[in-house]
């Protein structure tokens, strides 16, 4: 290009910036070999390089040099835009120039850090740059849109992250939807008799919030409900939830449980979900005592009723306030929120995976979660560690990292498993004076008070191998080994093959994403990241935000986390949304699809293809229309439009085209 | 006053340029009455040095059909060029490449043999082929020579209109002259056509559905065509969407999907590709096997997307078996 | 103007364009950046908001400008962040494929590939095998095209015209 000839008036004033990022790019990129190349590049009347360009300093002096050169393009080259475009198109803006008059070139993920030979780094950089400084020629001065927001946030999930960033919303004077898929809430936490390290007792702590919540005016709660659908964007969600019905009338049911005594069972004699089939309910029930709400539920799957179409209906009878309805039908209820929080938690490992540990074939080998129900003083044994057979056992082998750090399995480590385990160590020498051996790998203890904990255990006698468990077998060699089960493990710090003999083995299973993580992060067009926890926008700057504005994450379904942790994000989560809703609108990235009217033919390609229904036929004029507040800017239309009258803001054909260019004339 | 002269030629093409000339009937009078020809082999009797004794630029116009494919065309390209004040690319085949312009699909040598020796109809024992120099009892004679590829008037000489279609039609030449005559001319490089695509004079429009999803394409002798609903709507690829308007739809309303002979709009720079994405954009299937199935309605993608522009198109010519491209090039 | 880097004595170096979706594999691009898995530095990439934006006129146009092969990147299948402008990549690329065909180029000089935003590896993985496939290929030999190329006209109808030419190498 010949920079006089296509702009006799002196034409755009580029101002180019290198970042060295410390040594992250200029370890690699000859910084100043790109910037000496930038001042070749046409229009370009300033090129610098800086150790921080996102610092203070380095925005100042892009600002400086906007006001004294009359800059009215400026070019970035650092780290990936999804960083710091927004901090530099600020820069822009304050210096008093359009913001859009930018383009951020990425030379340190996918150039300096991925690139092995430094001159092919500094060649690259250079493509990268020169690509940058064409396509900002055509950039044009855009508007944020700006849209109000729905004043209203949706949490999924009603764990303990779920209940605590309601609670926070709630209490900002934010109204909430709270949706839960069980019949109450509470979440894994509910399950818990006591929570490390402190010991404190996880009801006592837990079922306060759970009442909260339940009693709050901000907080709708929809237990049994699931979300089907989500529409819309950041701002104006609208949302689809299916209420499962209950065949109790939550409106009148008072939690008196007369019912449950009038059923036609006597005896409970069905597997209880919550004590994970450890103990037993009826037909009619409710999953716990201090369940919220506190409303009974009919299971079809076992009610006698539903089953034979016969029975004297004695539920019905006993309930004062008329709540049993077995005609009840699922209801879906629809929405509008601002923003989501997506506080869905996790799974545990299914320790039947690994079978040589026995779980499944022996009555004696436990996971970590039931042994939680067994410690519990509201669980099916009232709190009493008890074997299936009714012994108490005498000796307790606890093998840590199930499903965790494991090649086959997950290779993470699950973050919790080493204090729980800690924790169940103490709770069953406790109750019963067994001893305890705890087999583990390494213990993982960083956490306010944890080693301290690690410490007291150690103090209390209870017994630690290191080693992976090869195997729990029943088969005796000596007489010591009858019937008991046998731990077999390499003991690393001895060096030698060791037998543990015990009556009860409990297994530290791994936590995994829920099964239908992948469905649900579908639904709300989320990423997954590769163990499939929810994938967060940035693991350091934007750790609860995820790459779907308006879409946050709290607790475990974003990865293995203790309870202090789920809580943070949880409050960092509803922070978040209380400052996107509180704003009362957002700005949007003007990145949308728009119609050059003149130059419609109305061949409406373009309208079948929009997945938002943005583009409608305007019978008047023949011609397609874009409805710019429900476009996303994806550019689909765009590149289908067949005679270029459909564009896309910030995505121009020239830009585009020039970028192209700019890649390739510089390789 | 001495009336502006102006100049007609032709290059590789069929004819049907000079025809939609002679199509403006009555009106070719007034044209005449208005200017001087000064130069047109295909109607009037002129030879190379009649345009050779002109100064240069006393053409106040010239047209040029077809597209350049030898040597002497694009000398006579030149020459005309150097002639003419305004000189205006006339006909798809000057315009984008054209019809003949598809024959960048091979190279020279596999024209040649084709022509002069496997073609049916030939029959050339000895391989003869033309030379472009050979001499002879009286003297050396000389043949224009064949170059690799076909290319557009704008690839060779500097055009500064365009007056599109296969052939241009009278409503746009008719235009294009009161313009040029009124001397009211649009910016240089401009294409005398309206810059809207067909659909916008298409007397099919009302007919054709917003939400087109086609799961299967045919091709019009496979089909009875109805005579009045969108022929996109039946599945035939009809590439009004991607071409200019101009034609009052000359096609469609002979029953005929559009094959995009004005070419495309000011804002696309390969009409072909940007045909091909709206094509592919309306298909109906996600899955690939079924995508594949729906393709094979397209069994000759260059054929349909590229027939009157494979020249100006990005690709320009079809990636040969290392014949380099301007072989036999004499320049 | 295209001064290429000699090094080493490797010969042959392809240059690569790849469009990349802002929510998938760009942000992949930035894992393998994040995780420092180096690959080979032939691949250039350009952001797109959705592969549903890739214009077939952006591929052609790569391979005039110099480009030996030409990557598309976007959401698995039933995970595009618009929903299912994947779907539309997919079409277009298989038609493209077509068309390359017929005008003689090899086919796997243009390819596709769905990778999510937290396979870094896979970025990795593809633009190297992507790599090494187009120089096993060797470069594109486009048969140089005479004439200008002119760019459509730009969002601002003016002030720029003459600025949307560019010239061919």
């Amino acid at each position: 290009m010949r920079a006089h000839e296509i702009y006799p008036n002196g034409g755009p004033r580029i101002g180019v910036y290198v970042c060295h990022c410390g040594f992250n790019i200029a370890g690699k990129v000859n910084v100043r070999e790109v910037v000496e190349f930038a001042k070749t590049l046409p229009f370009v009347v300033v090129a610098r390089e800086y150790k921080f360009m996102c610092s203070d300093p380095g925005q100042e002096m892009i600002r400086e040099d906007v006001r004294e050169h009359r800059l009215d393009r400026v070019v970035v080259a650092a780290c990936s835009p999804s960083l710091h475009e927004a901090t530099f198109r600020r820069a822009l803006e304050q210096a008093g120039q359009n913001p859009f008059f930018f383009q951020m070139v990425n030379i340190r993920e996918h150039v300096s850090w991925v690139t092995e030979d430094p001159r092919e780094a500094t060649e690259k950089a250079k493509a990268l740059v020169a690509a940058a400084v064409r396509r900002v020629i055509f950039h044009e001065p855009l508007q944020r849109r700006r849209v109000p927001v729905k004043d209203r946030v949706l949490v999924v999930g009603g764990g303990i992250a779920g209940i605590h960033a309601a609670l926070t919303l709630a209490d900002a004077g934010k109204h909430v939807y709270l949706v839960e898929r069980e019949p109450t809430i509470g979440g894994h936490m509910a399950m818990f008799d006591k929570t490390f390290p402190t010991l404190d007792c996880a009801a006592c702590i837990l079922t306060p919030k759970m009442s909260q919540v339940a009693a709050h005016p901000n907080i709708t709660l929809w237990t049994y409900s699931e979300v089907i659908q989500v529409e819309g964007f950041v701002g104006n969600f609208r949302v689809r939830v299916r209420r499962k019905p209950r065949y109790v009338i939550e409106e009148l049911c008072v939690g008196c449980l007369q019912c449950i005594d009038a059923c036609v069972y006597k005896d409970a004699r069905f597997p209880d979900e919550f004590n994970l089939g450890l103990g037993k309910r009826k037909p009619i029930y409710i999953p716990f005592p201090q369940a919220t709400p506190r409303v009974v539920l009919i299971d079809p799957e076992t009610c006698i009723w539903f089953k034979t179409g016969k029975c004297k209906q004695t539920c019905l009878e006993a309930c004062e306030r008329a709540a049993i309805d077995f005609k009840q039908q699922e209801r879906i209820e629809e929405i509008e929120v601002g923003a989501i929080i997506l506080a869905t938690g996790f799974k545990t490992f299914d320790a039947r995976r690994i079978p040589e540990y026995g779980y499944g074939k022996y009555p004696n080998v436990y996971t970590a979660l039931e042994v939680e129900r067994l410690v519990n003083a509201s669980g099916p044994t009232g709190g009493e560690v008890r074997l299936r057979d009714g012994r108490i056992p005498k000796r307790v082998g606890i093998i840590h990292c199930v499903g965790s750090r494991d090649e086959r399995f997950n290779r993470y480590c699950s973050r919790v498993c080493c204090m729980y385990s800690l924790k169940l160590a103490h709770l069953i020498k406790e109750r019963t004076g067994a001893e305890v051996y705890n087999f583990y790998i390494d213990m993982r203890t960083p956490g306010k008070g944890y080693e301290e904990f690690y410490d007291r255990l150690l103090q209390e006698g209870v017994h630690f191998i290191r080693g992976r468990v090869a195997e729990v077998t029943d088969w005796a060699i000596t007489p010591d080994e009858e019937g008991k089960l046998i731990i077999r493990v390499e003991d690393t710090l001895v060096g030698a093959v060791r037998r543990i003999p015990v009556d009860m083995v409990v297994l530290a299973v791994g936590l995994e994403p829920q099964p239908d993580a992948d469905e649900v992060r579908r639904m709300f067009n989320i990423s997954c990241s590769k163990e499939g926890f929810f994938l967060e926008r940035h693991p350091k700057l934007a750790p609860v935000s995820t790459f779907t504005d308006g879409i946050f994450l709290a607790g475990a379904c974003q990865g293995p986390k203790d309870i202090p942790d789920s809580v943070a994000q949880a409050g960092a989560a509803a922070a978040e949304a209380l400052a996107l809703i509180d704003k009362g609108f957002v700005e949007l990235e003007p990145n949308t699809a728009y119609i050059v009217e003149a130059l419609c033919s109305g061949c409406k390609t373009c309208i079948g293809l929009c997945p938002y229904n943005a583009i409608s036929f305007d019978e008047a004029r023949m011609i397609a229309v874009i409805n710019e507040a429900l476009c996303k800017g994806c550019g689909t239309c765009v590149a289908a439009c067949p005679s270029g009258a459909a564009r896309q803001h910030l995505f121009e054909d020239a830009q585009i085209f020039q970028e192209i260019e700019g890649v390739l004339a510089y390789v | 006053m001495s009336k502006p002269k102006v100049a007609f030629y032709w290059c590789a093409s069929c004819g049907g340029c000079e025809e939609a000339v002679v199509d403006l009937a009555e009106e070719i009078l007034q044209v005449v009455e208005a200017v001087e020809i000064a130069f047109w082999p295909v109607a009037l009797d002129f030879k190379r040095e009649d345009v050779e004794r002109l100064a240069d630029g006393e053409l106040v116009a010239t047209f040029i059909n077809g597209a350049i494919r030898t040597s002497e065309q694009a000398e006579m390209a030149h020459l005309l060029r150097a002639k003419s004040q305004i000189l205006i690319a006339f006909g798809s085949c000057s315009h984008t490449g054209g019809v003949p312009g598809l024959a960048n699909l091979y190279d020279r040598e596999e024209i040649l043999r084709y022509v002069y020796e496997e073609a049916p109809s030939v029959i050339n024992p000895q391989r003869v082929r033309p030379e472009e120099r050979i001499e002879v009892d009286e003297g050396m004679l000389t043949l224009p020579s064949f170059w690799g590829a076909v290319q557009t008037l704008d690839q060779t000489v500097e055009v500064d209109y365009y007056l599109p279609g296969c052939p241009p039609p009278v409503g746009l030449i008719r235009s294009a002259l009161q313009a040029l005559l009124s001397g009211n001319l649009p910016p240089k490089g401009s294409v005398l056509a309206p810059d809207v695509a067909l659909c916008a004079e298409c007397p099919r429009k009302p007919t054709k559905p917003e939400r087109l999803a086609l799961k299967e394409l045919k091709r019009p002798h496979q089909v009875l065509i109805d005579p009045e609903t969108c022929l996109l709507a039946q599945g035939l690829l009809c590439l009004g969407p991607a071409t200019r308007s101009g034609c009052g739809a000359a096609c469609i309303t002979g029953n005929m999907p559009c094959t995009g002979c004005l070419g495309p709009t000011s804002r696309v720079l390969d009409g072909g590709a940007k045909a091909l994405s709206a094509v592919a954009s309306i298909l109906d299937a996600t899955g690939e096997a079924e995508i594949e199935r729906i393709l094979e309605g397209i069994p000759d993608p260059v054929g349909l997307f590229y027939r009157y522009s494979l020249p100006a198109s990005l690709l320009y010519r079809r990636v040969g078996n290392g014949e380099r491209a301007r072989e036999g090039r004499s320049s | 103007m295209s001064e290429r880097p000699v090094a080493g004595d490797k010969g042959f170096e392809p240059r690569i364009v790849a469009f990349f979706c802002n929510w998938c594999t760009y942000t992949a691009a930035d894992l393998a950046g994040t995780a420092r898995m180096a690959y080979a530095p032939n691949v250039r990439i350009i952001r797109l908001m959705c592969s549903g934006r890739l214009d077939p006129q952006f591929v052609l146009a790569a391979f005039r400008h110099g480009a030996d092969g030409v990557l598309i990147g976007g959401c698995h299948p039933g995970d595009c962040h618009y929903q299912e402008g994947n779907y539309k990549a997919l079409r277009r690329y298989l038609l493209l494929k077509r068309l390359l065909r017929e005008m003689g180029i090899e086919e796997e000089r243009l390819r596709l590939v769905w990778i999510s935003a937290s396979e870094g590896d896979r970025v990795q993985k593809v633009a190297n095998e992507f790599t090494e496939t187009i120089r096993r290929l060797g470069p594109l030999r486009l048969a140089p095209r005479p004439g200008m190329i002119r760019l459509p006209a730009a969002a601002q109808p003016e002030p720029q015209p003459a600025a949307r030419e560019g010239v061919l190498p």
